[in-house]
Order: C-alpha cells, then sequence, then structure tokens
C-alpha cells in the first residue's frame, strides 16, 4: 500500500515525531516500499487461526496486595530533565 | 417519562454513566507502591509506575479479586478469559504513553443495577461492562504560570471503569443510579466511594432527542466528582444541546469540561484531536484467567446486598419499601438498625434510627460509624420504654443524654432519677394534690369542659418532674374526676 | 598478559580455582585489552574501576574457598541492559545520561554469581538494525575483514558490541539480547557462538524493551560450553517479569554430553531462499553430514511459513515498538529539547532523539495499529504467528531439532545496506522464525566463506529445551573445528589500531 505525505504526517502526529515536508516525503517513499513488501502476508489463508497472544504457554502470575516500593522520590525525580518542589514539570498544558 | 421542554416542543434527555471507581487496595495494580490519598507528591512512585525502561507491569491479584466481586455484586456476567490491552496516547500524566486497560474482552460483561425511584418503586438499568485498568497521574496547571506540575502517586492506581447502557433518562435518574452504584461498592468493599478523594469520577455522556427518536449526538462530560455536580452537569448539557438544536445548529461530538463554580460545560481543547488510541493486547502481560470454581466460591462468599437487604427489611420488619430503601442504602445504618431491631418492635426501631439518630447524626456531621450513641444503647433504652422504666417523653431526654455522653441509657436514667414512676401510692398522692388545689377547674371539668383533662395530666407530670408513669397518671385521674 | 584475554571462560573459571592466576590479573588484562579494542568501537561506556573492585572481591572469594559460578570472569553488557548507576542509553541520543536507579534482573544475577563488569557495549539504536550501524554513538567494526581488504565491515547487530569484543578477545563473554537474530546473526558474522533461549528463560525486567513479546537475552560466547556456562547464570524464574517461565534452569553444562547418536535433526527445505551464496549452502550440507558422521539421522521437514516469517516480524516487531518507545518523550528522563508548548517539546524531543531507523519503525508501527488498519495488518501477522509456531510444533513431532544456516550472507561492509532497508531486513531471514514462535536457537561458527568471513550454523529446538540444542551445537562446533581468528585481536601484539593485517591465529 502506498503512503502519502499527509498519511505520514498524520501518523507523524500521532507518534509525536516532528518531520520536516521532505522527511515526510521521504518517509512515504520508504514506508510505502516496506508495507508493500509486508502485505506478501495477504497470500496466508489464516482463516479460523487464533491470533497468537503469547508464546509463553503460561497463566498470568499474580502479586500479593503488599506495598513493596515507593517511598523513594528523590531516586524517581533524578534523571528528569526539569523538576520543582518534588514534581515533574512540562509546559504548561490547556485543557 | 421525564422530558424537557424546549422552545419547540419537548425532548428526552439520554444519558450513559462511564464510573471509574478506585478499588481498595493496598498496593497498586501493577506495582508494589502504596495507593494512599494524600501523600506528598511522587513519594508513592515505583519506576513501573513511571514507566522506566525496562520496568513490567506484575498484576494485583487482589485487585482481580475485588473486580470480580464487583461484577458478581452487579449481578453480571465474569469473563473467565479476559485481556489486557494497551491504550496509546501521549499525555504528560501517563508516563508510559499507554494506559493499561482492557477493551474487547474485559473480564465483567453485562449486568444490572436496579434503582430505588422516590415513590418507592424500581427501575432496571443496565449495566455494559466493567474493566480493569490504572489509574493515570495528577497534572496541576495553576502551580506555575507557565509550567504544569506532575504528581505520579495516582499513576497505576487500580480502577474499575462501570459503563452503564443509555438507560438512563434524567440527572435525577442519573444521580439514583450513582448513588446506588457506590452503596453497593462499599457493601462489597470495593470501592470506599469517596467522591473527594477522587475514589469515584463519573465521565457523562449525554445526548438529546424527541422522544420516540433514534439516540442524538452524545457529548462526555469527564470526570464530575459528586453526584450533585453529575445531576447539574447533565441538567446544564442537555439544555445547552437542546438550544443549539432548536436554533438550527447541530451538536458536535466532543469531551467537555464541567466548570462546578459555573455549573456548566466547556469544550476540552487539549481533546480536540480526533482520538486514534491504537489498542492491542499488552504483550508484557498474559491473558487474564479465572477459575469457575474461584468465581463460585467468591460469588458465596459475597455479603447480602442492598436489593436482597431491602426485600428482607419488607418482608421481616414489615417496613415500608421506602423506609427499608433508606436504611439499607449504607450497610452501616441497615447494620445498626437490624441490631436495634432485633428481638424489639422494627416499626419502634426504625423510627428512632430513621428520625431522631440520623437527624442528630446529620447535626453532628458524623456517620453512623461514629455515632455517639450505639446501636446496643439505642436497643437498651427501646427496652426501657417497653419494660415501662421511662416514657416515650422521657426517652427523648434520655436520647439527648446518650448523644451527649455516650453512656447506656440504665445508667443516665439512674444517675439522674429518671426512672418512671409506677408506684400507685405515690402517683395517687400527686393526683390528690393536684385536685385539691385546683377545685374550681375541677369543678368545670365536672359541668362538662372535658377538654381539660390533659390540663390535668399535664399537671400531676409536672409535680412528678415528668416520671410519673402516663397510663397509671391517666387511669386514677379518669377514676377520680369521673367518680 | 594476553594469554589470559586468549582463555575460554571454561578455562578461566579453572585457571582461577587451581590459582594459576588471580581475578585481579585477569580483570587487568582485560580492561586493558577492552582498551586496546576503541578502535573497534564496541562500548558506550567502559567501567574498569568496577571491574578492577569486583575482581578483587573474586579474589578475596576464591581464597575463602567461596567461588560462586562465574567468580572472577570478565563480561561486557549490552547497553539495553539497565546497570544501576551507571549510564545505559540503548545506543539512542533520546537516553542522554540516563543512571537506572535498578538493575535488571540478568545482569544482577550475574553480579550474584561473581562476574565482572568491563563496560556497556554499543548496539543498533534500541535493537532495531543487523549491522550496529544505527548507533548514536557510532557503528561498531567487525574485528574480522576480508584478507587484502581494508574497509571497515559490520559485526552484525544488533548486539555488535558484545559480538565484536568478544571476538576480539576482549571479553570472555557477553550479553545480548534476540529479537529478530540480534544474538545469532552477530556471532554469525564474528565467527563466535551466540544463544537465543527460550521466551521466558531469561528475565526481560530491566531491559530496554524494545517488541516485548519477541525480546530474549541470552549470552554470546567463544564457544558452546561458554554459551551453557553464561546461560546459566542469566537465566531463572522472575517474578517481576510476567512473561518469565517458572521452570527451574538445568546445567547446561551437563547436556555437552557429545553424544547425539539416533537424535532426528530437521533439515528445512524452505531454507533454500533465492540468491542465497552457494557455500553457505554448501557449509550447511557439511554440517549434515557432520551431524551424520556423530550418529543422528537428518529429515527433510517442511516449515511452509518460512517465508511470512520476516513480513510478520516486521509489523508485530514495530507495532509493539511504537508503545514501547512512547515513555521517551523528555519527561522523567533522557534528553529533552524544549518547545513553546508540550506538544512541540514532545515532537521535537522524539525527532532529535531517535535516529532514522527508529523513527521509521515506530511510524510503521503507529501506522499498522491505527484505526482501520489494525486488523489488516496486526491480527494478521499475529494469525501467521501462529501458524509459525504450529509449523515448529508439527516438525517437532518428528524432529528433535532443526539444522539451518544463521544468515544468508557473511558479513558486509559499513554502510552497504543502509540505503535499503528491505535488502537490510533480510538478513533476520533463517533467525526470525525462531523469535516468533519463542523457541531455543543457538549460532556455532561452522567455516569461512571465500572472502575468509565466518559463517554459523544454527540449531533450533523445542521450547524450553536448550540442552538438546547445546548438545548438537556441541557436536558441531567439535565438528567444524572452527580455529580461524578474526584479524583485530585486542592487545594482541600484530594487531593494535592496524585492524587489516589479516593472518589467521588458533584460538
Ligand atoms: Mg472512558
Ligand atoms: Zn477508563
Amino acid at each position: 500500500m502506498a503512503l502519502d505525505k499527509a498519511t505520514v504526517a498524520h501518523i507523524a502526529t500521532l507518534a509525536r515525531i516532528r518531520l520536516s515536508e521532505a522527511e515526510q516525503v521521504k518517509m512515504a517513499d520508504e514506508l510505502s516500499h516496506i508495507l508493500t513488501w509486508i502485505e506478501q502476508l495477504g497470500e496466508v489463508d489464516t482463516s479460523g487461526v487464533e491470533p497468537m497472544t503469547s508464546v509463553a504457554a503460561m497463566r498470568l502470575p499474580m502479586r500479593e496486595d503488599r506495598v513493596t516500593d515507593g517511598g523513594r522520590r528523590d531516586e524517581v525525580l533524578a534523571n528528569a530533565p526539569a523538576t520543582a518542589h518534588g514534581f515533574f514539570t512540562v509546559p504548561k498544558v490547556v485543557e | 417519562m421525564s422530558l424537557i421542554e424546549g422552545r419547540t416542543g419537548s425532548w428526552e434527555v439520554v444519558i450513559g454513566l462511564e464510573v471509574h471507581a478506585q478499588i481498595v487496595s493496598a498496593a497498586k495494580l501493577f506495582s508494589g507502591a502504596a495507593t494512599a490519598f494524600g501523600a506528598e507528591p511522587n513519594t508513592q512512585v515505583s519506576t513501573i509506575d513511571a514507566a522506566f525502561p525496562g520496568m513490567l507491569p506484575v498484576i494485583n491479584g487482589h485487585c482481580v479479586e475485588q473486580a470480580v466481586k464487583t461484577g458478581l455484586g452487579l449481578a453480571a456476567e465474569i469473563n473467565l478469559h479476559s485481556v489486557f490491552d494497551r491504550k496509546n496516547y501521549f499525555y504528560p500524566d501517563l508516563p508510559a504513553g499507554y494506559q493499561i486497560s482492557q477493551y474487547l474482552q474485559p473480564v465483567v460483561g453485562r449486568g444490572k443495577i436496579v434503582l430505588d425511584l422516590p415513590d418507592g418503586g424500581v427501575r432496571e438499568v443496565g449495566i455494559t461492562r466493567l474493566h480493569l485498568e490504572q489509574d493515570a497521574g495528577k497534572s496541576l496547571h495553576d502551580q506555575h504560570p507557565s509550567l504544569t506540575y506532575l504528581d505520579l502517586n495516582r499513576a497505576g492506581v487500580a480502577l474499575m471503569e462501570i459503563v452503564s447502557e443509555p438507560d438512563l433518562r434524567s440527572a435525577e435518574e442519573a444521580g439514583a443510579y450513582l448513588r446506588k452504584l457506590r452503596s453497593i461498592l462499599r457493601y462489597l468493599g470495593t470501592c470506599d466511594g469517596n467522591m473527594e478523594e477522587g475514589s469515584l469520577r463519573c465521565d457523562c455522556n449525554v445526548s438529546v432527542r424527541r422522544p420516540g427518536e433514534g439516540y442524538g449526538t452524545r457529548c462526555e462530560i469527564k470526570n464530575v466528582n459528586s453526584v450533585r455536580y453529575v445531576m447539574q452537569a447533565i441538567d446544564y448539557e442537555a439544555r445547552r444541546q437542546i438550544e443549539i438544536i432548536e436554533e438550527g445548529g447541530t451538536v458536535r461530538q466532543e469531551t467537555r469540561l464541567f466548570d462546578a463554580g459555573r455549573g456548566t460545560t466547556r469544550s476540552m481543547r487539549s481533546k480536540e484531536e480526533a482520538h486514534d488510541y491504537r489498542y492491542f493486547p499488552d504483550p508484557d502481560l498474559l491473558p487474564l484467567t479465572l477459575d469457575p470454581a474461584w468465581v463460585a466460591s467468591l460469588k458465596a462468599s459475597l455479603p447480602e446486598l442492598p436489593d436482597a437487604k431491602k426485600a428482607r427489611f419488607v418482608a421481616a420488619y414489615a417496613l415500608s419499601p421506602a423506609d427499608a430503601g433508606i436504611l439499607v442504602a449504607e450497610r452501616a445504618s441497615a447494620d445498626y438498625f437490624e441490631a436495634v431491631a432485633r428481638g424489639r418492635d422494627p416499626k419502634q426501631a426504625a423510627n428512632w434510627v430513621m428520625g431522631d439518630l440520623f437527624g442528630a447524626l446529620n447535626r453532628l456531621g458524623v456517620g453512623i460509624e461514629a455515632s455517639p450513641v450505639s446501636a446496643e444503647n439505642l436497643g437498651a433504652m427501646l427496652d426501657l420504654i417497653a419494660d415501662g422504666t421511662i416514657s416515650g417523653r422521657l426517652a427523648k431526654d434520655v436520647f439527648a443524654a446518650m448523644l451527649e455522653s455516650g453512656d447506656p441509657p440504665g445508667k443516665i436514667v439512674a444517675e439522674r432519677g429518671w426512672k418512671q414512676v409506677t408506684d400507685a401510692g405515690a402517683i395517687e398522692a400527686a393526683v390528690d394534690a393536684v385536685l385539691a388545689a385546683q377545685t374550681d377547674k375541677v369543678a368545670e371539668f365536672r359541668a362538662g369542659k372535658e377538654k381539660l383533662f390533659g390540663f390535668f395530666v399535664g399537671q400531676v407530670m409536672k409535680a412528678t418532674e415528668g416520671k410519673a408513669n402516663p397510663a397509671a397518671v391517666n387511669e386514677l385521674l379518669r377514676k377520680k374526676l369521673n367518680g | 598478559m594476553t594469554a589470559l584475554t586468549r582463555l575460554t571462560m571454561a578455562a578461566a573459571r579453572d585457571g582461577l580455582r587451581r590459582r594459576n592466576f588471580t581475578a585481579t590479573e585477569l580483570a587487568a588484562a582485560h580492561v586493558a585489552a577492552v582498551e586496546a579494542a576503541r578502535p573497534l568501537n564496541a562500548f558506550v561506556t567502559e567501567t574498569p574501576e568496577l571491574a578492577m573492585a569486583q575482581a578483587a572481591e573474586s579474589d578475596r572469594r576464591l581464597q575463602r574457598g567461596e567461588a560462586r559460578p562465574l567468580e572472577g570472569l570478565p563480561l561486557a553488557i549490552k547497553d539495553l541492559f539497565c546497570t544501576k548507576d551507571i549510564l545505559t542509553t540503548a545506543s539512542s541520543h533520546i537516553l542522554d545520561g540516563f543512571k537506572p536507579p535498578y538493575e535488571s534482573t540478568v545482569t544482577a544475577q550475574l553480579w550474584a554469581a561473581g562476574a565482572v563488569m568491563l563496560g556497556k557495549t554499543n548496539m543498533d539504536e534500541f535493537a532495531m538494525g543487523s549491522s550496529t550501524t544505527t548507533s548514536y554513538y557510532g557503528p561498531t567494526e567487525n574485528p574480522w575483514r576480508r584478507p587484502g581488504d581494508n574497509r571497515p565491515l559490520v559485526p552484525g547487530g544488533s548486539s555488535g558490541g558484545s559480538a565484536a569484543i568478544v571476538a576480539a578477545c576482549g571479553a570472555l563473554g557477553a550479553t545480548g539480547t534476540d529479537t529478530g537474530g540480534s544474538i545469532r546473526q552477530p556471532a554469525s558474522f564474528t565467527g563466535i557462538v551466540g544463544m537465543k533461549p527460550t521466551y521466558g528463560r531469561c528475565s526481560r525486567w530491566g531491559v530496554v524493551a524494545f517488541a516485548s513479546s519477541l525480546d530474549h537475552p541470552g549470552p554470546l560466547t567463544r564457544t558452546v560450553r561458554d554459551a551453557a556456562m553464561l546461560l546459566r547464570g542469566m537465566a531463572g524464574h522472575d517474578p517481576k517479569d510476567s512473561t518469565s517461565a517458572p521452570v527451574a534452569v538445568p546445567d547446561f553444562e551437563a547436556a555437552l554430553t557429545g553424544d547425539i547418536r539416533g537424535l532426528k535433526v530437521g533439515i528445512p527445505k524452505e531454507y533454500r531462499v533465492d540468491g542465497m551464496p552457494g557455500e553457505i549452502e554448501t557449509l550447511w550440507q557439511r554440517g549434515i553430514e557432520w551431524l551424520k558422521t556423530a550418529g543422528a539421522h537428518p529429515v527433510e521437514i517442511s516449515l511452509p511459513m518460512t517465508k511470512y516469517a520476516l513480513p510478520a516480524y516486521y509489523i508485530v516487531a514495530p507495532a509493539e515498538a511504537s508503545s514501547n518507545l512512547a515513555r521517551y518523550d523528555g519527561v522523567r528522563f533522557g534528553l529533552r529539547v524544549d518547545g513553546k508548548s508540550l506538544e512541540e517539546m514532545y515532537e521535537l524531543t522524539r525527532a532529535a532523539g531517535f535516529g532514522a531507523e527508529v523513527r521509521r519503525r515506530v511510524l510503521i508501527g503507529t501506522y499498522v495499529l491505527s484505526a482501520g488498519y489494525y486488523d489488516a495488518y496486526y491480527v494478521k501477522a499475529q494469525r501467521v504467528r501462529t501458524l509459525i509456531a504450529r509449523d515448529f510444533a508439527e516438525a517437532f513431532k518428528m524432529v528433535d531439532c532443526i539444522l539451518t544456516p544463521t544468515a544468508p550472507s557473511s558479513a558486509f561492509a559499513i554502510g552497504e545496506k543502509s540505503d535499503d532497508p528491505i535488502a537490510m531486513y533480510l538478513n533476520d531471514v533463517f533467525t526470525v522464525p525462531a523469535d516468533l514462535a519463542g523457541i531455543p536457537a543457538i549460532s556455532v561458527p561452522a567455516g569461512l566463506d571465500e572472502s575468509g568471513l565466518p559463517l554459523g550454523l544454527q540449531i533450533i529446538g523445542r521450547a524450553f529445551d536448550e540442552e538438546t540444542v547445546f548438545r548438537v551445537a556441541g557436536v558441531l562446533e567439535e565438528a567444524a573445528s572452527f580455529t580461524a581468528t578474526p584479524q583485530f585481536i585486542a592487545g594482541a601484539s600484530s594487531s593494535g589500531g592496524d585492524i587489516g593485517s589479516g593472518h589467521h591465529e588458533p584460538h
């Protein structure tokens, strides 16, 4: 399937990656090429086949309801590009 | 059917509610950080909640149990196979860039809630589903002129999203639905229902239509956090939509925010972009499979829920459905009532609990759990009335004293000497004294002015400081006045 | 000191226990080798002080007779494993300065077993690649060169730094991760052993995620025995990873009996792909003969879904990656590029932080998950994946393991395939199926191609039957007696920075 520039611009917005006009054009071309190649999957008859959810043949393991973590704000904030008064901070969001 | 009158005719409101109920648990849904309310910012955050590289979720089994219990309490289908999906979107209080939720295969399917209508009747509202998901963190937009502050304490806390069918037709019904849902959750102990602390938040889907027509375009009002606000928001939103349509416009499907200060709703700027959540099964988790025997054992261990309790109260205590409905709304008041009513006159117990007690608690602003008058003491007081130790009139004073001191009624009566006088000789002496002092009134009575009887009763009671047994006083007075 | 770096891990273990040398001496030799190997650009971060401190502790333990299984053995760690307070980058600009406040389960187990850390190795950014050329920190060079040709070659990828440093004798072994072939293909390209165990055998906790359902940590070593040793140290059930298997870890070394008599070895006809060099086909035939000579029975089998594995992979892996990489948003760690608004900050940060291949895959992943395309791409690919796993399950009813080439080519020059993503993706055509099915597979160096570059053969086994895989790999290794060494050996007097001299030396 051929992807046009507008579609690339849309998915780049969904993915929050800024692309210049030129990059959108180049990306549209590359992604179209890859998607066309991927679409050979259409040859496979998958009717009645369950999609795989996990290769692990096991049940979801569960934790006990115990507090075992937290209380280490400094560690949690230490890598942050910006913090104030114990909060992470970002440019103001307008709701 | 409750309709809204517009300029051009009447309108029907169609409402569906999505309630986010915080699960009562010590730790979060996928991490071991605490869930307690009101902690210092970012002190209840694990590197899993903050979505650090390489961090993985492991589910809290207790939260699964709470969700299944809730499903059973809503008479819903429990899905033995359900799937956790990722709901992908960017927002700073969503650290991973996705919320772990359940989309196509939730843990709980269709169920129902029975609404108690003010006239004592009932109405059934369909539950579409209940799914497990994690909460987001908190964004504080008002702390700094150009920055938003982020607190991730709430990020990852376990929620049940409970979605209703669009079966509600008025703000009042929506309010009744929320109160009933909250009541069930509290009975089950799966959510504390505390709306001020955000443990119960409501998204309202509202649309309007002409009666009999198909559904109109709906707007979703996000995160309304009190029953009153929900009702206000729905009323405002319905009128807003009616006005738009009546003026020839069309309602735009959008997400709106409730402004509690103004009682209005407004469009949310940050949600304008068309959503594409790109749901897919979370590859860090396996499908959730439940053992049918385990579900059955949970079902067997459920407490008696409000509807069943109400029916039993009506049948066993001969209460009116309306009174029973009021008593069962909170499990604590139902338990209180039953402790008082057991082995006593249930009607009298209900009157005291719903009248004097609820009134007093309301004035004091405390819940029934913190009532200064225990159920045991109120019951003991009813016993004192029954065995004639105190009169109904004296009981009001005893109750007031119990409210103040928390003491048992026996102690109060003994200390204050409020024991009813039943000694026939003492009462007769008091009666004789009153009749002797009021000879002209006695003459008037005997001449036919029979309403004076009450006056004599009052005088005797006054003379005995209210302690005389009223029945004995009546009997003696009649005998002496008519004799 | 050079001799110490030429030891196998097993020999170094024995030497330490016999007090032939100390852990400090062994570590010092490797620290020097790592320094000497800098022209390869195999490391993002070297940790020599840590290595010497760990070695000193190992010597104390050895003296007390309290040696742990990997006591004093110097290892390199792929920079995808989070290491507490040590820079962890996934070779991406977006993780600038990131020092995790935690240690991955796999590395924590290695340190608890006494291993010594030399540093964090270079890789394709976020493990997306087959050449270690997409790293923000520049490409890693393969220590091998074509004799008479001075062009630097890729070490394969994404675990290229790990493979290069082990091949160049700068570390006794290394950790890698394999999502589409990222352990086995670089092992093949550098003439070493690379083992991808069963999904769930090694914990993913603390490993920077690329594609969660496909990421497999595993070892890269110079011998099969070393791989068995190292995997034992890395493996084990981890309650912090919901997909970690609650199964016991066997003594993989004990499986190296050399006896494969009566074993049925599947030879899948679909692995004869168009354009595969004749010499790879020839080597494969030789492998079949070796195993036959050792008493195994080759059985022709069919894995009909083989050709669809790669396109299915290029839907599932980018889809998961697009979601896994959403957390790199400039808020809690790593790079932030300021913007006037939150949205601008997000977009600029992620545009600057992610390289071209990562951007490409995140966008493909976003697209295939987006409304209207999800069923046609993602669900379809997961159905095909079920069929691929079914192919293997059917085959394993008839055979005990499967023998194939590891990669359709030997190492290529840096920059050679970088303008054609699909040509690059085709590197993983033989390795991807085992990732999609989550079953164990190993690459063993088996010979050289006409240009003098190493080629590997792959053994694929049943889920949690690494023991059979190791046993057959051991026999293959013995029969191939691959003794060629790369042109560049760290610290060897003949090499140094001149890595084009090109003579083969025995181990
Ligand atoms: Mg919702
Ligand atoms: Zn929700």
